[in-house]
């Protein structure tokens, strides 16, 4: 999902980029394990050495940030566990998920020499802003979470991503409401941002004649009630909204109190429990939030939206070191070529570096909270 | 464009001037703040947006305080103890910070005569400084190590994020005028919005404190020979701005039920609008320029679209101020006559 980069308006105390376990790869290790190569483990020149996470550590969206490292870290403490002759670390970069402030830590990600692959970018925004530096210097990377579907039309072969684009999304969302809840007529509203447009727009091109009417607001409205007047006249049985939670729940209060009776329906950018405080939740109860991602397995080590995204991008960089890639190009080969199971599904990428096979969850929320655990798979 | 869509019947017509209203009339409590200190001072206080913004954050937390976290809903009837705490407390804290914002982002600039531009300038600085003050709310708590005792109140970590009444108060529909369900909260907020106003109206024709504020804004020197306390006018001009701004903010929660640390500026924008398209300087202004602009977006949505609504308003602003140069009622506070 993109965030888009809201106004910071003062300059704001320097949030220290957290250097979490910058590694000292010994080098008597390396040298000893120079003439590797084949298979087998342990055996790479890559040992010691470290992945980079770009993303949201702090901000707004900070705590998605956490979940993704969350993920990381548990698949390399595995990694590492069963490879003690060959340990991988990792360096976080925290961009705030802002576009602006992700450039300059792509520059030192890209001039860093102890770092051979990159998780991330987390949002859309800073993808797009970053994804020229990184495929110019040659730089493989895995996002967990950017859904934007120009990121990968880009030409940059570099980049990866383990999650399904916002196109994939908006077709199951449109399939949903027309098949399973069997809306007749469906009111899309959108708020004019990357993210939101674009899924909207998917969703209005996959609803076809089921499309009765869309509008567009604008981001930090409240007043929404020119909208509910729109919807009620429409006489729609379903309403979509492309955006983000707080002007979803805004939208979801003041339709229900405007006499809406059909089925709401937003997208991952709504797909938080703040949803439900800023609608209240009766007005809340029975909406359906979609999301390109679902609830880890029960014993998995790691909690949080897209933690299994990132586990299993960190993975797939463990299995290219195993494997014995030693150099950037061997390892977006071993990327472009990569297919197995990961926990949050079958992992395998097309020619732009989009997953082959994406799964859409709806996620409900019912008796006054967002549900998280009980998804729906949707497409 | 769908003109269908506002005037196709009259329903809908009504429907959407009702709505604009309830909203215009919050934008006219806040505009009240604007258009008094600008009718005693000649200054845009632009940080009259952050007062109401603290109010905001004044109602959730009494109900926080009150009610705990809980998600619930209630009908206004069951609301309304609390409310009235929480417009208390709101008034409170808006005026406390109108009044800090007099004493450390005015006075002096007011007193030593500085140019009026200084003293816009220090308001746009202090509306900064209030908002990310909020966002920083959670580090502020920390310093003191209170951040885990009230996590409740700052949100740490996520203090800039959306920050919600756990009490949704559910409007129950009253009756219906064309097809638009007219409920016990829009009424409320209209019918105390209004009250607040002509309250305020009558403060300032008819009492003695009104008399000097009046005189202050017709002629400050003369009033100070007149034995007018004009520093006294100001901290009053501004105390009146907050505790309107904070009875702004306990409608506005009532109605939308959450806030942030930028919620303030949208709002404060529309509401200097508002005022000056009533005419700055004049109260009842504020009302007509309020409940005008309210409309205007709401039909504007209607017809163009929400995204235009802002272009219909703000180019009806640029309309009315070509035709009237000094707003629409334009006579300025001072001239109100007793």
């Amino acid at each position: 999902m993109i965030r888009s980069s809201r106004a910071r308006r003062a300059a704001i105390t320097l949030a220290a980029t957290a250097l979490v376990l910058s590694a000292c790869g010994s080098d008597g290790d390396d040298k000893s394990n120079d003439a590797a190569g084949g298979d087998g483990g342990g055996a790479s020149e890559l040992c010691g050495k470290n992945l980079a996470f770009l993303g949201a550590l702090t901000g707004d969206a900070g705590a998605l940030g956490q979940n993704m490292v969350g993920g990381i870290e548990l698949a390399l403490k595995e990694y590492n566990a069963d490879n003690a002759d060959c340990k991988i670390n990792l360096k976080t970069f925290d961009s705030q998920g802002n576009p602006d402030k992700a450039p300059a830590l792509a520059t030192q990600i890209v001039n860093d020499d102890t770092i051979f692959g990159l998780i991330g970018p987390g949002f859309s925004g800073e993808s797009l802003a970053t994804g020229k530096t990184f495929f110019e210097k040659g730089l493989p990377s895995i996002s967990p979470s950017a859904t934007n579907v120009t990121i990968t039309q880009q030409g940059w072969t570099t980049w990866h991503r383990v999650i399904g684009n916002d196109n994939a999304q908006g077709q199951a969302d449109a399939a949903y409401l027309t098949g399973e809840v069997g809306a007749k007529k469906v009111f899309v509203v959108d708020d004019g941002q990357d993210y939101s447009k674009g899924l909207a727009d998917t969703v209005k091109e996959a609803l076809g004649d089921a499309l009765v009417a869309d509008d567009q607001i604008s981001v930090g409205d409240t007043n929404m009630s020119a909208i509910v007047q729109a919807v009620k006249a429409s006489g729609a049985d379903a309403f979509f909204y492309g955006g983000y939670y707080t002007e979803a729940g805004l939208l979801a209060k003041q339709l229900r109190q405007g006499g809406f009776k059909g089925t709401f329906m937003s997208g991952d950018g709504s797909e938080d429990p703040n949803f439900v405080k800023v609608a209240g939740t009766q007005a809340a109860e029975g909406a359906v939030l979609s999301a390109p991602a679902g609830p880890p397995p029960a014993d998995f080590g790691a909690s949080g939206l897209y933690a299994t995204q990132a586990y299993d991008a960190a993975n797939i960089f463990l299995a290219a070191v195993q494997d014995g890639a030693s150099s950037a190009q061997e390892i977006n080969e071993f990327i472009g070529s990569y297919s197995n199971d990961g926990v949050s599904g079958p992992i395998a990428f097309d020619e732009n570096g989009d997953i082959k096979e994406s799964k859409i969850y709806a996620y409900f929320v019912k008796d006054g909270k967002l549900d998280v655990e009980n998804p729906q798979a949707i497409s | 464009m769908d003109l269908g869509a506002l005037f196709g019947s009259f329903d809908n017509f009504l429907s959407y001037t009702a709505g604009g209203l309830v909203f215009g009339a919050i934008y006219a409590l806040i505009a009240l703040g604007y258009t008094m200190v600008y009718g005693v001072l000649q200054l845009i206080n632009f940080a009259h947006s952050e007062v109401f913004m603290y109010g905001t954050f004044a109602v959730a937390w009494t109900f926080i305080f009150f009610h705990g976290t809980g998600d619930a809903t209630w009908s206004l009837g069951k609301a309304i103890p609390i409310l009235l705490v929480a417009l208390v407390v709101a008034m409170l804290m808006s005026a406390a910070v109108a009044l800090l914002l007099e004493r450390v982002a005015y006075r002096r600039l007011i007193r030593n005569n500085s140019p009026k531009l200084i003293a816009l300038i220090s308001a746009i600085g202090a509306s900064f400084a209030l908002a990310e003050a909020m966002g920083l709310r959670d580090r502020f708590a920390a310093w003191f190590g209170l951040d885990d005792d009230l996590a409740d109140y700052v949100s740490p970590d996520k203090a800039r994020d959306v920050y919600s009444n756990p009490v949704t108060i559910q409007p129950h529909e009253l009756f219906t005028i064309g097809g638009y369900g007219v409920t016990d909260v829009d009424l409320v907020v209209l019918g105390a919005a209004l009250l607040m106003m002509l309250a305020l109206d009558q403060f300032v024709r008819r009492t003695r404190l009104g008399r000097g504020i009046r005189a202050t804004a017709q002629d400050p020197e003369s009033a100070a020979l007149m034995g007018v306390n004009s520093g006294r006018v100001v901290q009053i001009t501004f105390l009146i701005g907050g505790l309107m701004a904070g009875a702004a903010a306990t409608l506005y929660m009532m109605k939308i039920g959450s806030t942030r640390q930028n919620a303030g500026f949208i709002l404060g924008v529309k509401a200097f609008t508002a005022a000056v398209m009533g005419g700055i300087g004049n109260l009842r202004g504020a009302l007509v320029g309020g409940l005008v602009l309210g409309v205007m977006e709401n039909w504007g949505s209607a017809v163009f679209g929400q995204e235009w609504k802002d272009v219909v308003a703000f180019v009806l602003l640029v309309l009315i101020l070509l035709v009237r140069p000094s707003g629409i009622l334009g006579e300025a506070l001072g001239k109100a006559r007793a």
